[in-house]
C-alpha cells in the first residue's frame, strides 16, 4: 500500500498567514493557497495553527523494567497525542541505559512502535551510581547515536566526575544534561523547603540545592569549554544563574517543565502525592521567574519530564509515594495557557521552545525543521480555541498521575504527522487497524 | 455514622433562649403562681413522705431540673429550720448514660455535683421539669448506681405528660398533663428563661 | 468537622468546648467508678505505626472508660512495607467496623490521607503524624495550662487569653510544637519558640509566634509556662545531621535546670510531652520540682481523649447543637 498523501488546507504555519500544505513521500511536497492533489486525503485546517512536530528532550518511557507504569509503545503513543514527533528517553530504566546494547534496544522498540522517534539518552555513570563514567563513546557510536547523556533522577554530584563527563562528550558533540540536586542538602526531602513545608512537617528541598549545582556546573563548563544542559530548572535563583552564565558566553542551555510553569507548592497542602515531584513545585515567585526566563530566552526549551507511575506508587501517604507527574499530553496546552494566551510567547516562539531548539540541543537533524517545501513532514496541527477538561483516565499514557485532572486547559492537538504519516487525526490516535477519518 | 465536632457551640451555661420564643400556637397551662404553689405542695409531700428532710438529697437533672431542685430545697429549709438548703441540693448530669445519643446532635455534658456527704444511705429525690418517656430517669438511675448506694430513690417532676416507655413513675407531681405525642411541652423558668410558665405547643403537625 | 487531624482545624469555640468537655470527663475520673456507658457498642481502633506505649495506653484508657471496644493494631515490624500497608490496613479495619481510627504514623499527612481516601468511614483521630501535628497533645497541654493559670474555680468557658508560653527545644522536627503554636494562638496565648537556629524551620516567620535563640533572655520576660520539647540524642551527631555539636552544649544553652527554673515567676509551671531525657533538655531537679506538671499532663491526657472520642462519636452527625430541646424526659 503506498503511503497516504495529506493535503492540509487552510492552515496557519506558526499562527501566521493561512495556506495549504501537501505532505507526500514523507516530506512537505508543496505549500501555497492553490495547492491541490486528487490523491491526497484532505484535512480541513479551519485556520488551525501548524507547527513543526514537537520534540521532547526529557521523557521517561519506563521500558525496560517498569512496563507496569508505561511502555515505549504507550509512551510514544501519548507523545503523539501531545503533538510530539520525537522524544528523548531518559536512562533510569532497569537495566540502566548505560551500554550500547540497552540503548539500541530502546531505539529499536521505538522504531517498531512507530508513534514517535525515540532517541535514548545515555547514562553518564554506570548504573547511575555516580562512581564511574559509562561507555559514553560506545553509546554515541551505536545505532541509537546517543548525543544526550544524563543521570536524571540523580545528580552527578561528584565535581571531578562531572568535569570528566563534560570533557569527554566533546569528542562526539555530546551534551551532559544535569539533574541539579545536591544530595546532602536534600536527604529524604519531600517538597520545596519554605513556609508550606514548615507547616506541613515535610522535609524540605531547598532551592539552594539546585542553584549551587548549576552554579558549579556552568563554571566547570566554562573552564573546560563544553556545552552543558540543565534539566527541569525550577527556581528564580537558577534562572538568574543561567542568565549570568549566558552573559559570560558560557554554552549552557536550560529546560523548564510545564508543571513548573503553572503549579506551586501550595498544592502539597492536602498531602495528595499527585503533586509530589522532583524537583518539587516551588513558590509563585519562582513560577513568575521561570515564565519570564522562558519568555526572554534565558530558558531555552520546555521539556515535559513525563514521569508515569502506577497507582500503587501514588495511592498512599506522601512520604511513601514516588516522585513524578505525567505530561506529554498536556504540555502544549499548558504552554499555551501560561505563555501564549498571556501574550508572552508567539506560536513561532512555541515552535522554537518545543521543537526547534530541543532538536538542536539533542542534535536531531530531521525534527524541529522549518515548515518549508522539502523538509521532513514532521508536523502538528493545533486548535488553540478549544477548552478541554483534562481526564487522565482517557489519556493514552498508561498512568493516571496527571496534576491537571479535572482542570480546564487551552488548546488541543488535532493532528500529528510523523514523516508524512498521520499518528493522530481528528484528535484521536491512529491505530493501524482503525480506519483513518477524513 | 460518626458525629461532627459541632461547629455551632452552645454556651456552657444553661440556655439563654428568651421567652420570646413562644410561638403563636402555644398554650400556657401553668402560670408563675401555679408553678409556685405546685412546688410548695411537692416540698411538703417530700417532707411528709420522708418523715422530715434529714436524709434527703435533691438531685436536679440539668438543665431545668436544677433550678427546680434549688427552689424545692429553699422551701424545705423554710419549713424545717434544721435543714440548710445548700446542703440538700446537687446536680446530676445524665448525658453520658443516655441511650439515644446517636439519634441527636452531640450534647453538651453538664456538671454532676453531689452534696458533701455523697449519696450513700440517703434518700435521693430526682428532680426534673418534664416526665415523658422515662428514659432520662432510667439514665439517671444508672448514673446514681455508679455514684453511690442511696437508701431509696424517688422522683419529683413538675409536669407528667404521660406516654411512658419504661416502667417508671413519679412520686411527686406538680401537674398531670395529658398530651398527644405530637405536642411539645415546654417549661420556662425565671432562672433560665426569664419567666415561669409551662407551655404546650404544636398539636396536629 | 468529622475528624481531628490538626490543631489548625479547631476554632476558638471548638477548642474551648473540647476543654470544657474534658473537664466534665476529668470529674468522672475522680469517682470510684470511672467507667461510663456512653460509647457502648462503638469500636475504636488504635492504629499505631510508630512505637508509643504511653499515647496508645492513654487512648485505650479513654475509650475503655467510655465503654467502647478497643482494637489495638501495631504495625511495627518487617512485614510492613511502604505505602500499601496503610491502604490495605485501613480497608481491613473498615471491614471490621471501626467507628473511629486513632492513628499514629511516621509520615506527615498519613491521617489526612486516611481520612480523605475513602478507605475508612469512621472518624480519624491524629495521634501524631511525622513532624506535622499531635492535636490531642496540644489540647491536653492547653487543658493543663487552663487549670493552673486562669484563676480559681471552674474554668469552663475560659480560654488562655493573655498567657505567655515559652516552647523550648527541637522545633524543626516537633509535631508537638506545631500543634501547640496553633492551638495556643487560637486560645489567645502568646507563644515564644526558643531553639538553636539549626532546629528552627525555614518558614517559621509565618507562624504566630516569636522566635528566640536565647533561653535565658526568654525566661527574663517572665513567661507563665515553659514547655520543654524532647530532643533526640541522635540529632546531636554529624551522622544524625549534626544539628548540634554535642549534648553538653545543648544542655548548657537550652536545658532547663534548677537555676533557670528559679528565675521563672513563682506561679509559672513546667510542661513536657514526654518521654523526658533527664539531664539533656530538662534536669532531674526541674523535672521533679513541684512546678512541673508532667505527671498531671498524663492524667489530663485521658480526660482530653475521652472528650475527643465523645465529641466525635456520640452524636448523630448533625452540626447544630440542640441540647436544650429535650425530646424525651
Amino acid at each position: 500500500m503506498s503511503p497516504r498523501k495529506y493535503l492540509l488546507q487552510n492552515v496557519a504555519p506558526y499562527g501566521g498567514a493561512r495556506t495549504s500544505v501537501l505532505l507526500a513521500d514523507g516530506v512537505i511536497a508543496a505549500m501555497g493557497a492553490d495547492v491541490s492533489d486528487d490523491e491526497a486525503t484532505i484535512v480541513d485546517g479551519r485556520g488551525l495553527v501548524l507547527l513543526p512536530g514537537l520534540v521532547d528532550l526529557h521523557t521517561h518511557l519506563r521500558e525496560p523494567g517498569r512496563e507496569d507504569a508505561e511502555t515505549i509503545r504507550t509512551g510514544t503513543r501519548a507523545a503523539a497525542m501531545g503533538g510530539f514527533t520525537a522524544v528523548h528517553a531518559m536512562a533510569n530504566t532497569t537495566p540502566t541505559q548505560d551500554t550500547a546494547g540497552v540503548v539500541e534496544q530502546v531505539w529499536r522498540l521505538g522504531r517498531e512502535a512507530g508513534w514517535a522517534d525515540v532517541h535514548p539518552i545515555g547514562a553518564v555513570t554506570v548504573g547511575l551510581e555516580g562512581e564511574r563514567l559509562a561507555e559514553l563513546g560506545a553509546m554515541a557510536d551505536s545505532q541509537a547515536q546517543v548525543r544526550v547523556f544524563s543521570d536524571d533522577g540523580k545528580c552527578v554530584h561528584d565535581p571531578v566526575l562531572m568535569r570528566r563527563a563534560l570533557e569527554y562528550v566533546k569528542a562526539f558533540d555530546g551534551v551532559v544534561a544535569q539533574h541539579a540536586q545536591e544530595p546532602r542538602l536534600t536527604e529524604n526531602a519531600q517538597m520545596h523547603e519554605g513556609v508550606v513545608s514548615a507547616e506541613l512537617g515535610l522535609a524540605g528541598w531547598p532551592a539552594v540545592a539546585e542553584e549551587a549545582i548549576i552554579a558549579r556546573d556552568v563554571l566547570l563548563a566554562e573552564h573546560v569549554g563544553s556545552r552543558l544542559h540543565v534539566c527541569h530548572l525550577s527556581t528564580a535563583g537558577s534562572v538568574e544563574i543561567i542568565r549570568w552564565a549566558k552573559s559570560r558566553g558560557i554554552d549552557v542551555t536550560a529546560e523548564v517543565t510545564p508543571h513548573h510553569l503553572i503549579l506551586t507548592d501550595e498544592l502539597a497542602r492536602g498531602y495528595d502525592p499527585t503533586f509530589k515531584v522532583n524537583p518539587p513545585l516551588r513558590t509563585q515567585r519562582d513560577v513568575e521567574a521561570v515564565r519570564a526566563g522562558l519568555a526572554d530566552g534565558t530558558i531555552d526549551i520546555v521539556a515535559t519530564d513525563h514521569a508515569p507511575h502506577t497507582r500503587e506508587d501514588k495511592d498512599c501517604e506522601w512520604a511513601a509515594a514516588a516522585f513524578g507527574m505525567t505530561g506529554l499530553e498536556t504540555a502544549l496546552s499548558v504552554v499555551q495557557e501560561t505563555m501564549v494566551d498571556t501574550g508572552r510567547l508567539t506560536w513561532a516562539d512555541v515552535a522554537r521552545v518545543l521543537s526547534e531548539t530541543p532538536a538542536k540541543i539533542g542534535r536531531v537533524s530531521d525534527h524541529g525543521r522549518p515548515i518549508a517545501v522539502g523538509e521532513p513532514a514532521n508536523l502538528v496541527l493545533v486548535d488553540p480555541d478549544v477548552r478541554r477538561v483534562v481526564n487522565p483516565d482517557e489519556q493514552a499514557t498508561k498512568s493516571g498521575n496527571s496534576p491537571f485532572r479535572g482542570r480546564e486547559l487551552s488548546g488541543c492537538v488535532v493532528a500529528t504527522f510523523l514523516r508524512g504519516r498521520a499518528t493522530v487525526l481528528d484528535g484521536a490516535s491512529c491505530d493501524e487497524d482503525v480506519v483513518v477519518r477524513r | 455514622m460518626s458525629s461532627a465536632l459541632p461547629d455551632k457551640m452552645p454556651d456552657a451555661r444553661p440556655d439563654e433562649t428568651s421567652s420570646d420564643q413562644q410561638p403563636a400556637d402555644a398554650t400556657v397551662v401553668l402560670g408563675g403562681q401555679e408553678i409556685s404553689r405546685a412546688l410548695t405542695r411537692i416540698a411538703h409531700e417530700i417532707l411528709e413522705r420522708n418523715k422530715g428532710g434529714s436524709d434527703v438529697v435533691l438531685l436536679g437533672i440539668p438543665t431545668r431540673g436544677l433550678p427546680l431542685a434549688r427552689r424545692l430545697a429553699a422551701k424545705l429549709a423554710a419549713v424545717e429550720p434544721t435543714l440548710q438548703a445548700a446542703d440538700l441540693v446537687g446536680s446530676l448530669d445524665v448525658t453520658m448514660y443516655r441511650d439515644d445519643l446517636a439519634h441527636h446532635p452531640t450534647r453538651t455534658i453538664g456538671s454532676t455535683d453531689l452534696p458533701g456527704d455523697g449519696l450513700d444511705g440517703k434518700v435521693v429525690v430526682l428532680v426534673d421539669d418534664v416526665l415523658f418517656s422515662g428514659r432520662t430517669i432510667r439514665a439517671a438511675l444508672d448514673a446514681i448506681s455508679d455514684l453511690g448506694r442511696p437508701r431509696a430513690v424517688q422522683l419529683a417532676a413538675l409536669v407528667d405528660r404521660g406516654h411512658r416507655e419504661l416502667p417508671i413513675r413519679a412520686d411527686f407531681v406538680g401537674k398531670n398533663l395529658p398530651t398527644s405525642t405530637h405536642e411539645r411541652v415546654r417549661v420556662l423558668l425565671e432562672e433560665t428563661d426569664g419567666r415561669d410558665a409551662v407551655l404546650i405547643e404544636g398539636g396536629a403537625r | 468537622m468529622k475528624h481531628l487531624l490538626s490543631a489548625a482545624d479547631l476554632s476558638h469555640k471548638q477548642a474551648v468546648r473540647i476543654l470544657d468537655t474534658a473537664g466534665q470527663m476529668a470529674a468522672t475520673q475522680a469517682r470510684e467508678i470511672k467507667k461510663l456507658p456512653t460509647l457502648r457498642g462503638r469500636t475504636v481502633v488504635n492504629l499505631f505505626f510508630e512505637d508509643s506505649t504511653r499515647t496508645r495506653i492513654s487512648f485505650e484508657t479513654a475509650a475503655k472508660r467510655l465503654s467502647a471496644d478497643v482494637i489495638n493494631f501495631s504495625a511495627k515490624g518487617s512485614s510492613v512495607s511502604k505505602g500499601e500497608s496503610l491502604k490495605d490496613t485501613a480497608l481491613t479495619l473498615q471491614a471490621m467496623g471501626a467507628d473511629a481510627v486513632v492513628i499514629r504514623h511516621h509520615a506527615s499527612g498519613a491521617p489526612h490521607t486516611l481520612a480523605h481516601s475513602g478507605w475508612t468511614h469512621g472518624a480519624v483521630v491524629n495521634a501524631g503524624d511525622g513532624m506535622h501535628q499531635h492535636p490531642t497533645q496540644a489540647l491536653l497541654d492547653a487543658y493543663t495550662l487552663r487549670r493552673h493559670l486562669t484563676g480559681a474555680g471552674d474554668p469552663s468557658g475560659r480560654d488562655l487569653a493573655g498567657l505567655r508560653v515559652a516552647i523550648v527545644g527541637d522545633v524543626l522536627h516537633s509535631r508537638v510544637a506545631r500543634s501547640n503554636v496553633q492551638l495556643l494562638h487560637t486560645l489567645g496565648a502568646d507563644v515564644t519558640l526558643v531553639a538553636p537556629p539549626t532546629l528552627v524551620p525555614v518558614g517559621v516567620d509565618a507562624w504566630p509566634a516569636e522566635v528566640s535563640y536565647d533561653l535565658d533572655a526568654a525566661i527574663d520576660t517572665k513567661p507563665d509556662a515553659i514547655m520543654m520539647l524532647r530532643v533526640q540524642r541522635e540529632r546531636m551527631s554529624s551522622a544524625g545531621g549534626g544539628f548540634f555539636p554535642s549534648p553538653l552544649e545543648y544542655t548548657r544553652n537550652y536545658g532547663l535546670d534548677a537555676r533557670r527554673l528559679a528565675a521563672m515567676p513563682e506561679h509559672a509551671i513546667v510542661l513536657h510531652p514526654g518521654p523526658m531525657n533527664r539531664g539533656l533538655e530538662i534536669s532531674a531537679e526541674a523535672a521533679d520540682s513541684p512546678r512541673a506538671v508532667i505527671v498531671e499532663q498524663v492524667a489530663n491526657g485521658v480526660a482530653v481523649r475521652m472528650a475527643v472520642l465523645y465529641l466525635l462519636l456520640s452524636g448523630s452527625g448533625a452540626t447544630t447543637e440542640t441540647n436544650e430541646t429535650k425530646v424525651d424526659a
